[in-house]
């Protein structure tokens, strides 16, 4: 029986999400979906004691599924004032995918719908989470830093919308798909960027969000192998090497040029800097191939000193044509600080800051302050490590700029 | 499914444009109207007078109250609307997208609330014995 259960929990970690997405299309309602993968679990443990494990469990917890919502929806029809018309839709709907491939599809589907443009970007964070990735409300709400209720609450709104609105589950024409796909792609980077950046708190056990947004990568790039997917699962790898060399054991954080580079994950270096190079051979790359590209000129130097800063600078040129941003000028302000001088790059972003762009932005601060500082302007140095200071939440990066301040307060003869 | 296609413009607009300009919108409209009753997604569409003619009528009380002016004071005027036939929401969105006035101002697409009552009476039925 214990034997049973396990295997059953094994089928439900590798199939549970496929099976979802297929009963959703089956069904057409998210809910009844969710409650008759349920009940086709249950099902299963019981069964499969007795019967032993189906040569194709997927294709029995469908089915399984599929039968049991009829069954609820005739059951609660007896008391209840029920559209008869969902019963005949859900029995004369198609029974099983033929193959694989129209499973696959149907992950494909259940992804799209989720980040469906007319849902708010949060709810579709929330619902991409619990629906593709599997995740509960409870862990959504923790991840996210949001009350439970107040994630239940977007979630349930985001379903209502989906039916309400009738939002198709569909992978999208070929002629909205750039569109559509970036949607998507946006959800996926922004959860990668919470657990990477842990936008404010402690950030411990976050770093699992990022973890689901790389699966959730390598799943959409298996999927939909288009070129800007391939670079976001690279620029996602790239980064998340880093990780063990960003933050001393205490959680105080590391600055790129300070890193220990042994710590670097080799494995996600040499997988994200060859997925770089398949997503730059289509010649239709955006610009997560970009971004993607210069984290893997970062990670190919072995020290600060011998990172290519001019092929830096250059990517960073071409990344301003496609996707022009103050945020991407900042960046490339600090790269132009160390290919040229910190002296270039402080009149850069002295430029981006008068123009009143990310004035509100603490990196901005942050980035000028260190440049003042590496031309020995100690005050103004001080002056604007304060104003990042004033303008950012997250501990590791305040207690960071704190101790800039008290090392320049050393030196600074006053 | 049907969809309503609320048109919002700065209908303070209307006055600094151009007669050659105001007609071509207006002909795009023509085509328009003619491309949706073709693809079978119109049910109805009409343009509103500006809103310098809408009253607002309120009962509160059983005291009804009726004021001058739009419900809301707002930088883009409610100017028309069609209401289509749509498959789902990505095809209703394919038609609100070829609205003329979504280059000027933006067209907020509603689903309409489906009655049973309303699914066994045709909406032209509806109309039309409304009129009788």
């Amino acid at each position: 029986m214990t034997h049973v259960r396990d295997q059953v929990d094994a089928v439900y970690r590798t199939e549970s999400r496929r099976v979802l997405a297929t009963l959703i299309r089956l069904l057409d309602d998210f809910d009844l979906a969710e409650e008759a993968l349920h009940d086709a679990f249950a099902a299963a443990v019981e069964q499969w004691a007795t019967d032993g494990i189906p040569a194709n469990p997927r294709a029995w917890l469908v089915s399984t599924g599929r039968f049991k919502a009829i069954d609820r929806v005739r059951r609660s029809a007896r008391f209840e004032d029920v559209d008869s018309t969902m019963i005949d839709r859900i029995e004369a709907s198609p029974d099983l995918p033929r193959d694989d491939d129209e499973l696959e599809d149907d992950r494909l589907r259940l992804i799209f719908t989720c980040c469906h443009p007319a849902l708010s970007p949060d709810a579709r964070i929330a619902l991409t989470l619990r629906e593709v990735c599997g995740l509960t409300t409870e862990e959504v709400a923790h991840a996210f830093l949001t009350p439970p209720p107040t994630l239940a609450q977007r979630i349930v709104r985001a379903k209502s919308k989906i039916r309400e609105a009738r939002i198709p589950y569909e992978i999208p024409a070929r002629a909205n798909l750039p569109e559509r796909l970036d949607s998507v792609l946006h959800v996926i980077y922004l959860v990668f960027n919470e657990g990477y950046l842990a936008s404010s708190g402690e950030s411990l056990t976050r770093s699992d969000l990022s973890g689901e947004a790389i699966r959730l990568g390598r799943l959409l790039a298996e999927l939909l192998p288009e070129p800007e997917v391939i670079g976001l699962l690279a620029l996602m790898l790239l980064h998340e090497a880093r990780r063990p060399a960003r933050s001393t054991p205490s959680g105080e954080m590391i600055l790129l040029e300070d890193q220990d580079r042994s710590l670097w994950n080799r494995g996600q270096i040499e997988e994200g800097s060859e997925l770089v190079e398949r997503a730059i051979q289509s010649h239709r790359f955006g610009p997560y191939t970009l971004q993607a590209a210069i984290a893997a000129v970062h990670a190919e130097a072995r020290d600060p000193r011998s990172t290519d800063w001019r092929q830096i600078v250059g990517l960073y040129d071409v990344l301003l044509r496609t996707d022009p941003s103050a945020i991407v000028e900042l960046n490339r302000a600090a790269a132009v600080a160390m290919s040229e001088g910190p002296a270039a790059g402080l009149a850069l972003i002295d430029a981006i800051l008068v123009r009143g762009d990310l004035a509100d932005y603490h990196l901005a601060h942050a980035a000028r302050g260190d440049l003042c500082r590496r031309l020995g302007r100690i005050q103004e140095a001080i002056e604007s490590y304060e104003t990042a200071l004033r303008l950012t939440t997250q501990n590791a990066e305040r207690s960071f700029i704190m101790r800039r301040i008290d090392e320049l307060r050393l030196t600074s003869p006053r | 499914m049907k969809y309503l296609c609320l048109i919002y413009e700065d209908e303070s607009k209307f006055a600094t444009t151009p007669k050659p300009e105001m007609d071509k919108i207006m002909s795009e409209y023509g085509a328009f109207g003619e491309s949706i009753k073709k693809s079978g997604h119109h049910v109805a569409g009409y343009q509103l007078q500006t809103t310098d003619t809408a009253t607002t009528v309120r009962s509160r009380n059983g005291k009804v109250s009726t004021t001058d002016g739009p419900f809301a004071e707002t930088k883009e005027q409610l100017g028309g609307f069609y209401l289509i036939e749509a498959k789902d929401l990505n095809d209703a969105v394919q038609v609100a997208s070829r609205i003329p006035s979504v280059r000027l101002g933006s067209i907020e697409v509603r689903p309409i609330v489906e009655r049973n009552q309303a699914k066994a009476q045709p909406a032209e039925a509806l109309a039309s014995s409304g009129a009788a």
